[in-house]
């Protein structure tokens, strides 16, 4: 008989409404154990074609199994240099999960029933990092004096770091904001991402010998051309999607409409929820609006419901979508997170106006119903709004969380970088490398927003092609 | 990120404009007229925008002038030379455009006096004629008068209260000197009017020179967060379009912005910083 898949502990909804405190506990040995023991082992293991970097999935299960954690956690780290990172934050359901025999071919995400590899990679990490295990070292191959710059602490910049750090290149992060960490600092919430964690994932790297530079915009202090004067032998722009979309509607600069991005790095980067012990300011309010169905919106609404229940105001955050919940970009535990957590959800809407109360405050937000038609580019069925089904709802507080743009600080600064028409950095698919020669780019500067594993994809191949021009 | 020099420009009982010398080579070595930076004092600390007033490339510092008015610039004003920041981004911002457009007016309020400056100084260089128009609560907050006086053609001081120069406001040189009945006639016409300060001065001035249908710059001081792009707290309607302060500007059309609404999300904290000014500051 099959066993049960063995679920993650937990912080009961109720309680983690009241804290940023981290939700999932991830595994204990003997639950690692039980669903390491469900894994078929298969012959041909399909799980690693759904891994943007490649895991040996079906190998470091097996050393769980055989309590070989170490084993296990070089395994990963063979590949990923950020497994406590990737085994919280990856939407493994649209990934290794999908992929897995476990679950039906052609569904749109993984079966309850495939392997929890993520849970598993989650426990690993986490044993790596409470046992201190020592950083693998590959033998430098002569290019100790050859320094490579990288540009932006996200997930792709601190990928490819690792990758020409473990060959021996001397690698410097620039990153423009004070902290390092990018969307995994400012834009993922503590209670998805622990800052310990993320801090322990970046000190490795430092004891790699990366050295980070924060402070630094790219484009305006320094140039591309002078980061090659100053003698580095290429450049990895890891610039992110950090332009937030707005609706294009009236009434969206009223007061407290925020972007998710505002909104989220108030809190997130800027500690808004420990004011006034921390000195920036985020407001919150009684009805709150969340309007987007991915991560990003489930983040902030998630956020929102936590400030108003630690401000002592009875939760009332609403999410607005324009189509259905199948439709929704968000991984399916972050959804399932934030309904158990008294999100609420208003599916096939779009929000046509706000209004404002006499001091500039949003007060009020009028949507359409909608309809879903025949599927569109993305392949998604298309919203079709329904004309004359205008309602409205009390809003006090809204947050866009409709997607990203490509910052365009360095590329305007740059101009023989080319870009396409959504601004994203154009790039040779097989190198990563860039219309301007030693500069390389991956993550979500290239071809849009994407997942944190699949910018480590793009650092790593850009990583590979960065150590061919270091040796040529 | 080191201060290297600290003076206290001008003060009265509730105010202080302070400056600070920052050691800060990247920044100093490609900042231009217009520019800002992003600070922050303490690892707890709000990130501020402040214009680069002065930057001395060889030396690798920069010049900031505040007024000690909400917690962040009051915190700021107490750090001494041998303090650091504990950040420091820049210089952010598109710079202005700096060419020969005849003669120009520069309107600067407050604190507003200090951001102008360094505009003043780059246009006089590319052979303008610059008339200055400087206005002051009072006579102990007006700053930078002998700097601009050198860079200037012309120059006129207006105060609040009367206590220094002329009693009233800015606009009302700036119409003097516009309007056909009172102006000097031998004076060539105006091509350009740039106006930084509090918001009321610079929508007042929008409205005077719209009627001379006058180019006219206007530097938004918008609240922001990153500073880069990245959140849109600056955003502010020009021309019925969305434009970020800090990417898009913070120079625009005085004309074709949105005062109101500018003046309305400015405003959206007060009470947050009553309340940690009154918590901390006691």
């Amino acid at each position: 008989m099959r066993k049960e898949p063995q679920e993650a502990k937990e912080r009961d909804a109720s309680q983690r409404i009241n804290s940023f405190e981290e939700v999932v506990f991830g595994y204990s040995e003997e639950e690692a154990l039980r669903e390491a023991g469900r894994c078929l082992q298969c012959k041909n293991p399909v799980c690693i074609l759904g891994c943007p970097v490649g895991i040996e999935i079906k190998k470091f299960i097996y050393q769980i199994t055989q309590k070989d954690y170490q084993g296990a956690y070089f395994t990963i780290r063979e590949k990923n240099d950020f497994p406590s990172i990737c085994g919280r934050v990856c939407p493994a359901e649209y990934q290794c999960r999908q992929t897995c025999v476990l679950t039906k071919k052609g569904s749109p995400f993984a079966a309850k029933e495939a392997i929890n590899i993520h849970f598993l990679e989650r426990f690993v990490g986490d044993y790596g990092m409470k046992n201190n295990l020592p950083v693998p070292l590959e033998k430098c191959t002569g290019a100790a004096k050859i320094k490579v710059a990288v540009v932006g602490s996200g997930p792709a910049g601190i990928c490819c770091s690792g990758e020409l750090a473990r060959k021996g290149i001397k690698v410097i992060v620039f990153e423009s904001l004070h902290k390092l960490g990018g969307v995994l600092r400012y834009g993922i919430p503590p209670f998805r991402l622990p800052r310990d964690i993320l801090d322990f994932e970046i000190d490795y790297l430092k004891k790699l010998g990366v050295e980070f530079v924060p402070n630094c915009i790219i484009g305006k202090a320094k140039t591309l051309d002078g980061l090659f004067k100053e003698g580095f032998a290429a450049v990895f722009l890891g610039l992110g999607a950090g332009t937030p979309s707005f609706l294009g509607i009236p009434g969206e600069n009223l007061c407290n409409v925020y972007s998710a991005n505002e909104f989220l790095t108030r809190v997130n980067l800027m500690c808004a929820y420990d004011f006034p012990k921390f000195h920036t300011p985020v407001n919150i309010d009684k009805h709150v609006i969340v309007i987007g169905g991915g991560n990003t919106a489930m983040d902030a609404a998630r956020v929102a419901l936590r400030l108003q229940k630690m401000s002592g105001i009875t939760p009332d955050t609403t999410i607005l979508y324009r189509r259905s919940e199948v439709e929704m970009p968000a991984r399916r535990l972050e959804i399932e997170h934030a309904k158990e957590e008294g999100i609420k959800f208003k599916l096939l809407v779009k929000p046509e106006e706000f209004y404002a109360d006499e001091k500039g405050f949003v007060q009020e937000i009028r949507c359409l119903e909608c309809r879903l038609g025949e599927p569109d580019s993305s392949g998604r069925r298309k919203p079709i709004p329904v004309p004359g089904s205008d309602f409205k709802m009390p809003c006090d507080l809204a947050i866009i969380a409709v997607g990203l743009q490509a910052n365009q600080i360095l590329t305007k600064a740059t101009p023989e970088i080319k870009v396409d028409v959504w601004a994203d950095v154009v790039v040779d698919p097989q190198t990563m490398e860039t219309s301007l020669k030693k500069v390389f780019a991956g993550g979500d500067i290239v071809g849009g927003e994407g997942t944190v594993i699949e910018a480590m994809g793009m650092a790593k191949k850009a990583a590979e092609a960065i150590l061919k021009v270091c040796s040529a | 990120m080191k201060i290297l020099h600290k003076e206290i420009l001008g003060q009265t009982e509730e105010t202080r404009l302070t400056k600070i010398e920052v050691s800060a080579p990247d920044i100093a070595g490609r900042a231009l007229p217009g520019q800002f930076a992003v600070l922050m004092v303490s690892e707890q600390g709000e990130r501020i925008p402040l214009t680069i007033v002065d930057c001395d490339k060889a030396k690798g510092i920069i010049t900031f002038i505040f007024q000690e008015a909400g917690l962040t610039t009051k915190l700021l004003g107490k750090l001494n030379p041998g303090d650091s920041l504990y950040a420091l981004a820049g210089p952010l911002g598109h710079p202005t455009e700096i060419k020969n457009y005849g003669r120009v007016i520069l309107v600067g309020g407050g604190v507003g006096i200090a951001e102008l400056y360094p505009v003043a100084k780059a246009l006089k260089e590319a052979g303008n004629q610059v008339v200055t128009i400087l206005g002051a609560r009072t006579k102990e907050l007006l700053i930078l008068e002998e700097e601009l006086k050198s860079v200037s053609d012309e120059l006129y001081v207006t105060t609040d209260d009367g206590s220094y120069g002329r009693k009233g406001f800015t606009t009302d040189i700036l119409k003097e000197i516009l309007n056909p009945r009172t102006r000097e006639p031998e004076n060539p016409r105006t091509n350009l009017v740039y106006a930084v300060g509090p918001i009321p001065m610079m929508r007042r001035c929008a409205a005077v020179t719209g009627g001379f249908k006058l180019k006219t710059l206007v530097s938004l001081n918008a609240l922001m967060v990153d500073a880069t792009g990245m959140c849109g707290c600056c955003r502010v309607e020009v021309g019925g379009k969305t434009k970020f302060s800090c990417v898009d500007g913070p120079e625009f059309d005085g004309h074709l912005v949105d005062w109101d609404g500018l003046t309305k999300r400015n405003a959206v904290y007060l009470e947050q910083e009553k309340h940690i000014c009154n918590l901390m500051l006691k």
